[in-house]
C-alpha cells in the first residue's frame, strides 16, 4: 500500500538474517515460535484449533502442538479470559484470542476486574502473565461488529499493558515481550495492516521493550503521534510533504500504555507542534491523554494548539461503504492537518 | 449590565477613594483586568473587572471617597470575542501613567520585570497568567479579541520572547495570518536583539511625544522638574498625613549604638551563594538583624507596644514592618509573627514582601498589624538617621551602612572591623531612655554573638 513508502517495514530486499513478511505472518510466526520454544505457552480462543483462526494465523497449530496447547473454546469471551487468568496465575503462559475486538465486552470484567488487579490484590504473591490478542480497527468492510477500536476502554485501567504495533518487526518483538511480561497485556492487531503491511523481520528471538515509542521518521516542524494503521498513513503523508519542504516527525506509539512520555516530549519540545492521529473516536481517547500530558509538561514549548485527528464520535462503523469511508481517516485529511499545523 | 461597587479592602475599612480610573467610558475591559485603582488609608489596590465588557459609566470622580458598597461603575457585558479593539492605544489615564514614567523604557530596555504600561508584551515575570495580548499599530497592547487575523501569542513564543528579550511588536510573523512563531523569535534573537528593542523603544517614545504632548508635560513625583507643581497622589497624601500624625503625637527620642558585624557578615558571606541557589532569594544582613531584633524585643516587651488612651498595650504578636521605598512611595509591609521564624525563614519572608512591593502587588493583609519597624537606611549609604515612628508603634530601628573601621578592642589592640550603626527612634510616652538603650545594647550583643557557627 501507498502508506508504506519509505517505511523501514517496507524494505523489499531482505538483508542477511531477516525475512520479509506481512503483519499477519509475523503474528503467526511469533506464536508458532513461542509454542515451540516454551511448553508453558498455549493458545485458546474461538476457532483457533480446527479452523486455524479466521485469519488462518494458527492454521496447523492444533496438529503440531495438540489439543492441550491449542484450545478451541465455546463462544464465551468471559470464560476464555477467565480460564486463561487461572492458567496464568498457576504458571502457564496462555495467549487468549478474542476473535474480533468487537466481541471483547463480555470479558471486560475478567480483564479489568480480575487480570489487571491480580498482582495488587495478592500483594505480589500472584501475577497474571496473560496475553490477550485481538484484531481491531476498520477499513476492511467489517461493518458494525467487526471494526471497532477498543483501546480507550481499557486505557484507563492501571495494571493493564496495551500494545498496538504497526509493522511486522514490531509485531514480533512486542508479541515476544508480551509473552515474557509477568502481567496482563492486551495485544491489539489492526486488521487493515494484516496483509497490507509488509516488512523485514529479523530472524531469531528478540523482544522490543514495552513502553517505548518509535520515531519512524525524523522531522522538525510538526510532531505526529499515531499508532496502528494510521501510523502508516501518517508516515506516507509525512514523506509526501517532505518533497514540498515540510518536515514532519512521525512517532509510532507501539505501546499505548505505558505511554512513552520521553519520546513524545522530546519531539514536541523540538517541533513545538503536536498532531495526534487515531482511528478510535476523539472524545476521551488516547489523544486526550497525550494532549493533557503535553499540556502539563510542555505548555511553554508549544507554538500551536495541540491538534487531534480522530475517528468520529458515532456509536459504530456504518454498514454502507460510504459510511466506512467517511469513518476512516484518509491520508488526504492527514496531509491537510499536517500542512495547516506546519504553516500555523 | 453589571454595576460595580466600591470594594472593601481590608476588614476594618469602611470607605475607599478612587485614586485613578484605568479605563474610560467606552473602553473595553476583560474579566480580571484592572480597571480602577482604589486607595484606602491602608492600601492601594487595582480592582479587577468582574466581567468582560465595555465601560458604560464611571459614577465616581478620581479623588472622591465613597463608602464601601457604593456603586462606582457600570460595565456592559459583551461575550468574549465580541469586543472591538479599543481605539487608539491606551486610555488617557494609562497614557499619563506611561508617559509619566520615562523609566519605563529603560526598564524595558534592561529587561526589567517591572510592568511597563504600553510596552508590556508579555515580558513581565507573571505573564504566564496573562490573557493573550494583541499588539496594535503603535506597539501598545490591548486585550486580545477572538477576531480572525488577530495576532495571538503562543506559550512558546511568549516564553522565548521573554528569554531572548525580543519585542514581539517588532517581529513580522511568518505564520498563518502573520502570526509570530517560535522560530520567528529565535531568528530575531539571532539577528541581534538589542537593535530591535532599541528601535522599538525610540519609536514608542516618539509616538507618545507626538500624540500626547499634554500628557508628557504633566509633572509627577518621579519627574520633578524645577518650577513644576506636582499634584499630590493619594499615596503621598497618606504618607504626609501619617508622618505629621506621628511627629505630633509621639515625642520622639533618639539613640544609637555601634555594632561590630564582622562575624555575622562573614557568616552571611559563607552562606550567601548556597542560600541563593537553594531558595532564589538573596541573603542580606537584614534577616540576621531582624532575628536579633525580635530576640531583643522578647527581652524588652515594652518596645513592642502601643501608647493608647486606655494604657500601654503590650502586644502579644511580634510583627516586624519593613520600610521600603517603592515607585516613589514609602510602604511598610509586615512580617507577621517574625519571632517564630528562623533567619532563613525571615530571609524568605522579607524577600517575598520586597518582591511583592516591587511589583506593586502588596495587599491590605501584607501591610496591616505591624508592631515594630526595621528600616534599612544603610542601603543608600547612610551611616546615621533619625527615623519617624510608624504611628502606634514604640520603636523603629535603622541598619546603617556597614563600613570598615580601625577599632580599638578590649585588649587595646587596634583591628580593622566591619562596623554598623544602629539607630533607634522611640516613643518617649511608652519607654524611657533606660529601656530603650537596654533594648539596643541587647540587640547589639545578639548581633555580635552571631557568627559562622550558627544555624540559619
Amino acid at each position: 500500500m501507498a502508506g508504506l513508502k519509505g517505511s523501514p517495514a517496507t524494505a523489499t530486499a531482505p538483508s542477511a538474517g531477516s525475512t520479509v513478511m506481512t503483519n499477519v505472518e509475523a503474528v503467526r510466526a511469533t506464536l508458532h515460535d513461542a509454542l515451540a520454544r516454551d511448553e508453558r505457552v498455549l493458545i485458546m480462543g474461538e476457532d483457533v484449533g480446527a479452523r486455524g483462526n479466521v485469519f488462518l494465523i494458527t492454521k496447523g497449530f492444533l496438529e503440531e502442538f495438540g489439543p492441550e496447547r491449542v484450545i478451541d473454546t465455546p463462544l464465551a469471551e468471559a470464560s476464555i479470559v477467565g480460564v486463561a487468568i487461572g492458567m496464568a496465575m498457576e504458571g502457564l503462559r496462555p495467549i487468549a484470542e478474542i476473535q474480533f475486538a468487537d466481541f471483547i465486552y463480555p470479558a471486560f470484567n475478567q480483564i479489568v476486574g480480575e487480570a489487571a488487579k491480580t498482582r495488587y490484590r495478592s500483594n505480589g504473591d500472584y501475577t497474571c502473565p496473560l496475553v490477550i490478542r485481538t484484531p481491531y480497527g476498520g477499513g476492511v468492510r467489517g461493518a458494525l461488529s467487526h471494526s471497532v477500536s477498543i483501546e480507550a476502554l481499557f486505557y484507563h485501567v492501571p495494571g493493564l499493558t496495551i500494545l498496538a504495533p504497526s509493522t511486522p518487526a514490531d509485531v514480533k518483538g512486542l508479541l515476544n515481550a508480551a509473552i515474557e511480561c509477568p502481567d496482563p497485556v492486551l495485544f491489539l492487531e489492526h486488521k487493515k495492516t494484516y496483509r497490507s503491511v509488509k516488512g523485514e523481520v529479523p530472524d531469531g528471538y528478540y523482544t522490543i521493550p514495552i513502553g517505548k515509542a518509535d520515531v519512524k521518521k525524523a522531522g522538525s516542524q510538526v510532531t505526529v503521534v499515531s499508532y496502528g494503521f494510521n501510523a502508516h498513513q501518517a508516515l506516507d503523508a509525512a514523506n509526501r510533504l517532505e518533497a514540498d519542504g515540510v518536515s514532519i516527525e512521525v512517532i509510532d506509539l507501539r505501546s499505548i500504555r505505558p505511554m512513552d512520555k520521553t519520546t513524545i516530549l522530546d519531539s514536541v519540545r523540538k517541533t513545538r507542534k503536536l498532531l495526534i492521529i487515531h482511528e478510535d473516536n476523539k472524545f476521551g481517547g488516547i489523544g486526550a491523554e497525550i494532549s493533557a500530558m503535553v499540556a502539563e509538561e510542555a505548555l511553554f514549548d508549544l507554538d500551536a494548539p495541540i491538534r487531534r485527528l480522530c475517528g468520529p464520535d458515532v456509536p459504530a462503523m456504518g454498514y454502507a461503504l460510504p459510511l466506512e469511508e467517511e469513518f476512516m481517516i484518509s491520508t488526504e485529511q492527514m496531509l491537510t492537518a499536517m500542512r495547516e499545523l506546519a504553516a500555523f | 449590565m453589571t454595576t460595580i461597587t466600591m470594594p472593601q479592602l481590608g476588614e476594618t475599612v469602611t470607605e475607599g477613594t478612587v485614586a485613578q480610573w484605568l479605563k474610560n467610558v467606552g473602553d473595553s475591559v476583560e474579566k480580571y483586568e484592572s480597571f480602577v485603582e482604589v486607595s484606602t488609608d491602608k492600601v492601594n489596590a487595582e480592582v479587577p473587572a468582574p466581567v468582560t465588557g465595555i465601560i458604560r459609566e464611571l459614577m465616581v470622580k478620581e479623588g472622591e471617597t465613597v463608602p464601601t458598597g457604593t456603586p462606582i461603575a457600570i460595565i456592559d457585558e459583551v461575550a468574549a470575542g465580541g469586543i472591538p479593539a479599543p481605539e487608539g492605544s491606551a486610555s488617557p489615564s494609562e497614557a499619563v501613567a506611561a508617559s509619566a514614567r520615562p523609566t519605563a523604557a529603560e526598564a524595558y530596555h534592561q529587561g526589567s520585570d517591572e510592568p511597563v504600561p504600553g510596552g508590556n508584551l508579555g515580558l513581565s515575570g507573571d505573564s504566564y497568567t496573562a490573557a493573550p495580548v494583541t499588539a496594535n499599530s503603535n506597539g501598545t497592547v490591548a486585550p486580545s479579541s477572538s477576531t480572525a487575523g488577530g495576532v495571538r501569542v503562543s506559550p512558546a513564543v511568549r516564553r522565548l520572547a521573554r528569554e531572548h528579550q525580543v519585542d514581539l511588536g517588532t517581529i513580522r510573523g511568518s505564520g498563518d495570518h502573520g502570526r509570530v512563531t517560535a522560530n520567528d523569535i529565535l531568528a530575531a534573537a539571532k539577528a541581534g536583539p538589542s537593535a530591535g528593542v532599541a528601535a522599538t523603544i525610540s519609536a514608542e517614545g516618539a509616538q507618545y511625544t507626538a500624540s500626547k504632548p499634554a500628557a508628557t508635560a504633566r509633572p509627577s513625583y518621579e519627574n520633578a522638574r524645577p518650577g513644576s507643581l506636582i499634584p499630590l497622589t493619594q499615596a503621598r497624601k497618606i504618607i504626609a498625613q501619617r508622618m505629621v500624625e506621628s511627629k505630633r503625637t509621639a515625642p520622639h527620642a533618639w539613640t544609637m549604638v555601634e555594632v561590630d558585624v564582622t562575624n555575622v557578615w562573614k557568616w552571611r558571606s559563607n552562606e550567601k551563594a548556597a542560600f541563593e541557589q537553594a531558595t532564589g532569594v538573596k541573603l542580606t544582613l537584614l534577616p540576621f538583624f531582624i532575628r536579633a531584633a525580635v530576640e531583643a524585643l522578647a527581652a524588652f516587651p515594652l518596645m513592642n507596644a502601643s501608647f493608647t488612651d486606655e494604657g500601654i498595650r503590650v502586644h502579644r504578636e511580634v510583627n516586624i514592618g519593613l520600610a521600603i521605598a517603592a515607585s516613589g512611595n514609602l510602604i511598610v509591609p509586615v512580617i507577621r509573627n517574625a519571632d517564630r521564624l528562623s533567619i532563613s525563614g525571615l530571609a524568605l519572608a522579607a524577600g517575598a514582601l520586597i518582591e511583592k512591593a516591587r511589583r506593586g502587588k502588596l495587599g491590605a493583609d501584607d501591610l496591616a498589624g505591624g508592631t515594630f519597624t526595621v528600616n534599612n537606611t544603610g542601603a543608600n549609604g547612610s551611616i546615621l538617621s533619625a527615623p519617624i515612628l510608624v504611628p502606634g508603634q514604640t520603636g523603629i530601628v535603622t541598619t546603617e551602612a556597614v563600613v570598615k573601621r580601625a577599632v580599638v578592642r578590649d585588649d587595646d589592640a587596634i583591628a580593622i572591623r566591619s562596623m554598623m550603626n544602629v539607630c533607634l527612634s522611640l516613643d518617649h510616652r511608652v519607654v524611657d531612655g533606660s529601656v530603650a538603650s537596654g533594648f539596643l545594647s541587647d540587640l547589639k550583643k545578639r548581633l555580635e554573638a552571631m557568627g559562622p557557627s550558627g544555624t540559619l
